[in-house]
């Protein structure tokens, strides 16, 4: 039988020197005050809802009508479109800049960061003008956009897609172009080679992407707002129905149903994390 | 037989101009040079991988200088081996026979042959991330042998793996050259490398090929894991 091994006393035991202990205990204080101001919010949410006595709102009431049930329909839908619309661009564009180098690549990739660093309510007015003041009025005569539920679908899709080129962008990039060379080698075509090689190895940039884009359509306002309007049981996404309900001064059913969106998001959010997590993703070394 | 005739390559500023090269069937030749010398680019351009300026590559006397890499019948071995990342080493040894639309029966008898031949059939359901470095190249080797290739290129296969595994894929590749008949063109700038595997070594001097000039003395001392020893960078 082996021996136990001997026990160290804890006062023997090794323990990181000091400046390593104030270094980490640095970064937990930084780091930690953000995650605690991020509760800080959603709890004093929780608590004007259900404690405080200025707030008298039927919260079941809120949760369980109509109003509440068509917005939630229209935003799940709605951001579900969006990230399919977003990757279906996102993708070709994110392997193209990051495959190849041309003339202009600088000012393209300066272009693709417009609906990133452009103020929400601009890119709302852009589309608004688009569709409604140059030729491609023609659309929205056809089809019915501006005020209507295509505009929140366009409005969420022309931020949401910037990010998912961006974040698709950098998952290319780390993907060495030698492997699809070797596959050139070995008889694949281009198209081959990418769809064989490239996208099986992109599938976590392509989650990330995915609950980027479904994220950030869930929380967009701004360009909504301009765009497809605040029409009760029409465009009133989730958001929307916050800002209306704060119009109308009903702040307690404003509250809640931004902590209904907060739910919304974060157990779409978990989702998607476990799954990137899982081995269902390979690990790409 | 690997040829180029007044071969010119751009890539990027750099460029090598008016290559001739000529290698024989079934020989085993290293092709050395220092960094930035352009050997990886003359072994890209003959895989298809970089853009011909002008001059010819003939393989076994066809002209492919401008075919499709995957028609040009080169298995091709990258530095670090380059596997997928999602496949297993079954899938990396089939790879190239699919695309080929091969009957699964001939796959998996091909399969078989070359997992033997590299000694990684216990490897096969393994993905590249639990492979070692030898192994990870032994994967890269049977992926591009698996197609039967006439002409091999390995790009430094060896040049981040210890020195014992150094030591076991240099007899590996010098008994699956032999078995196999291929002819292989083998980039690296490690001495010890060039002397164990070459029937003909040439060195890439100012963008020009020039025959290998026995220096032994300064061969001799090369300590190994030094500079041209193996793990060289």
């Amino acid at each position: 039988m082996s021996e136990a091994p001997p026990r160290i006393s804890t006062k023997d035991r090794w323990r990181p020197p000091a400046t390593d202990r104030a270094f980490y205990t640095g970064l937990i204080i930084l780091g930690g005050s953000y995650l605690l101001f991020i509760l800080a919010m959603v709890a004093a949410d929780v608590y004007f809802v259900f404690f405080s006595a200025k707030n008298n709102v039927d919260v079941a009431a809120v949760l369980l009508s109509e109003d509440m049930a068509y917005s939630i329909k229209l935003s799940l839908i709605s951001c579900c479109v969006t990230t399919i619309l977003a990757l279906w661009c996102a993708v070709p564009i994110g392997y193209f800049m990051s495959r190849h180098n041309f003339f202009g690549k600088s000012l393209i990739d300066a272009m693709l960061d417009i609906p990133i660093v452009l103020p929400p309510l601009v890119i709302g007015l852009s589309l608004l003008i688009l569709f409604r003041q140059t030729p491609v009025k023609f659309l929205d005569d056809l089809f019915g956009i501006a005020f209507h539920i295509p505009a929140v679908i366009i409005a969420q899709f022309s931020v949401a897609c910037a990010f998912a080129v961006r974040t698709l962008r950098g998952t290319f990039d780390e993907i060495p172009m030698r492997r699809e060379q070797v596959a050139l080698t070995l008889g694949c075509s281009r198209s081959q080679a990418f769809w064989m090689v490239v996208m099986p190895e992109s599938k976590r940039g392509l989650l990330t992407a995915a609950t980027l884009a479904w994220a950030r359509s869930l929380g967009e306002f701004g360009p909504i707002l301009i765009f497809a309007g605040t029409t009760r049981g029409r465009t009133d996404v989730l958001p929307i129905a916050v800002h209306m309900e704060i119009s109308a001064g009903r702040l307690g059913a404003a509250v809640v149903i931004s902590l209904m969106m907060v739910a919304i998001a974060m157990t779409v959010l978990i989702t998607f994390r476990l799954l990137v997590g899982r081995s269902l993703v390979p690990n790409l070394n | 037989m690997i040829e180029t005739v007044d071969l010119t390559v751009f890539a990027g500023e750099f460029s090598l101009a008016r290559v001739n090269l000529k290698i024989p069937a079934g020989s085993y030749c290293v092709l050395m040079g220092r960094t930035g010398s352009g050997k990886t680019t003359l072994l890209e351009a003959i895989c298809g991988l970089k853009r011909i300026v002008s001059g010819q590559v003939l393989i076994d006397g066809e002209d492919v200088t401008y075919m499709k890499p995957g028609e040009r019948g080169i298995g091709f071995v990258p530095q670090d081996g380059s596997l997928f990342q999602t496949m297993t080493v079954w899938r990396h040894l089939a790879f190239a026979l699919q695309i080929r639309g091969w009957s699964k029966a001939d796959i998996q008898q091909r399969v078989e042959e070359m997992a033997a031949l590299l000694e990684i059939t216990d490897l096969l359901d393994r993905k590249p991330h639990g492979l070692s470095g030898g192994e990870r190249q032994r994967v890269a080797l049977g992926r591009a042998l698996s197609f039967h290739p006439t002409i091999l290129c390995l790009d430094e296969p060896l040049s981040a793996l210890d020195y014992d595994t150094h030591a076991q894929m240099i007899r590996l590749l010098k008994r699956v050259q032999q078995e196999t008949g291929v002819t292989a063109l083998h980039v690296t700038h490690n001495i010890m490398e060039a002397e164990q595997l070459a029937d003909r070594r040439l060195h890439i001097v100012d963008g020009q090929i020039v025959e290998h000039v026995e220096q032994p003395v300064k061969a001799e001392l090369q300590p190994p894991g030094k500079e041209g020893g193996p793990g060289a960078p």
